[in-house]
């Protein structure tokens, strides 16, 4: 096998985060949009997701797998690191430890949030717009909800920054800077895109 | 002479195995003093603030101008050469520490070993010995040279690795220096004939996946050395490198 496996692991790893946890971020927060477009149009957006087929199938090869390997591997390289932003706080030694703090903050609102939807649902629970209205009912958990979803969407804009260093896609410092403003820039749409829809089930 | 004094305070240790201790030290104002003489003055004299006597407090120093790398140490909070680290351009007190990245051998002075062991790893070098003179080699483009020139300023000082959160102990990471370094002798025209082994090197545990994108290194370092161009260059060399070794290429 080429290379060692932790070079391979976290090869993978960092490619597994933008194909296909990221586009699958992506069209979850497109889909959850049609909620700014009434509930009907939630609820139909939702079902034809759901009874997609081979459901199974996707849900565990395009979400689950790669989403929680990314996760515990991720873990992992979150505690192999001695954060050291007092001492040198320039803005990518920032963002390097808020990738780290964004990436524990989504394990965990993910996490819960699967447990509160889809593991809801298999015990027979139906997931539509009802379901999230009441969910988002409390403040607490529309501030959890924001955090969550901001931290997961900042994870991604900000990993693909790190995706294209990795591979070796931004190579020269200038393409580093124009990437910065690029996956910042995508930050800021997906964030106004997943508060909105927030706000759509209140 | 002036009745300005200069205050000190040292992170000292006795052995590698004790624990440290702050002293605190006051000097007499010179103009144009750098930490290397403060601490030569401290040589001469070793008599900390309180007036008790005390033992002289080691570094390491070779050059002088900073090209070697010897008297690194973490200057006001910052990793940086005590040569270069001029008395008039720094805030009192002047806080001194180990570069505790590395393992300290007594009080200013560390053990950079590893980063000499990481350079044998990578094969930071050009192979040209043999049995018979294999005359002179391809030649280098100068604006290759010009910027593999940049490269080759690294003294292994170490910043670079003090300043890194992926460099601790709880991680393997080899750190940025050696890194680039392999960028620098891939690039050299004869020493591209070994790219595939340095690669190789790299792709082991511990190696350039390790690297965290946090870019402290290239803020950091002394001499300016664009490691984080480096590591992404390597980046994409070892893409090309790992779908070599494991599809085989047309060019082995």
């Amino acid at each position: 096998m080429a290379g060692s496996r932790s070079f391979n692991t976290r090869r993978l790893h960092s490619l597994l985060g933008v194909i296909p946890v990221g586009l699958f971020l992506l069209e979850h927060l497109v889909v959850n949009y049609f909620a700014t477009k009434g509930a009907a149009s939630f609820d139909n957006a939702a079902d034809f997701m759901g009874n997609l087929p081979f459901r199974y199938i996707l849900e565990a090869v395009v979400i689950f797998i790669p989403l929680y390997f990314h996760a515990i591997y991720g873990l992992y390289i979150t505690f192999t690191a001695k954060n050291n932003t007092s001492r040198y706080g320039y803005f990518r030694n920032w963002m390097y430890l808020l990738q780290r703090v964004t990436g524990v903050i989504t394990l965990i609102y993910v996490s819960w949030h699967v447990w509160e939807t889809r593991i809801a649902a298999a015990f027979g629970a139906e997931v539509n717009y009802q379901m999230m209205a009441d969910i988002l009912s409390s403040p607490f958990m529309v501030a959890f909800y924001l955090i969550g979803v901001l931290s997961a969407v900042f994870h991604f804009s900000n990993g693909l920054w790190s995706f294209f260093v990795s591979w070796g896609l931004t190579v020269s410092p200038r393409s580093q800077r124009i990437s910065t403003y690029v996956t910042m820039g995508v930050f800021v749409a997906l964030a106004i895109v997943s508060v909105r829809t927030i706000f759509a089930f209140i | 002479m002036s009745d300005k004094t200069i205050k000190f305070l040292i992170t000292r240790q006795d052995t590698p195995e004790t624990a440290p201790y702050e002293e605190e030290f006051e000097l007499e104002y010179r103009a144009n003093m750098n930490v290397i003489s403060a601490l030569m003055e401290i040589r001469r004299s070793p008599v900390n603030a309180k007036g008790e006597a005390t033992t002289p407090v080691t570094w390491e120093m070779n050059c002088l101008e900073e090209v070697c790398g010897a008297c690194s140490m973490v200057i006001n909070g910052k990793p940086r050469q005590a040569c270069t680290a001029l008395i008039d351009k720094l805030e009192q007190p002047i806080r001194l520490a180990p570069m505790k990245t590395f393992p300290v051998v007594r009080d200013l002075a560390v053990d950079r070993s590893r980063m000499f062991d990481a350079l044998k790893r990578v094969k930071a070098w050009i192979p040209i010995d043999g049995t018979y003179d294999l005359g002179p080699g391809p030649r280098m483009p100068e604006t290759k040279r010009q910027w593999a020139y940049e490269l080759s300023k690294c003294m292994t000082c170490g910043v670079c690795l003090e300043a890194c959160p992926n460099v601790n102990s709880k991680s393997d990471f080899i750190g940025p220096a050696p890194l680039s370094q392999v960028r620098l002798f891939n690039a050299h025209p004869t020493g591209e004939m070994n790219k595939e082994e340095r690669l190789n090197a790299l792709m082991e545990d511990g190696g350039l996946a390790s690297c965290g994108n946090s870019q402290n290194c290239v803020q950091s370092c002394p001499k300016g050395i664009p490691l984080t161009t480096s590591i992404a260059a390597l980046n994409r060399a070892t893409t090309f490198q790992a779908f070599k070794n494991f599809f085989g290429s047309d060019r082995v």
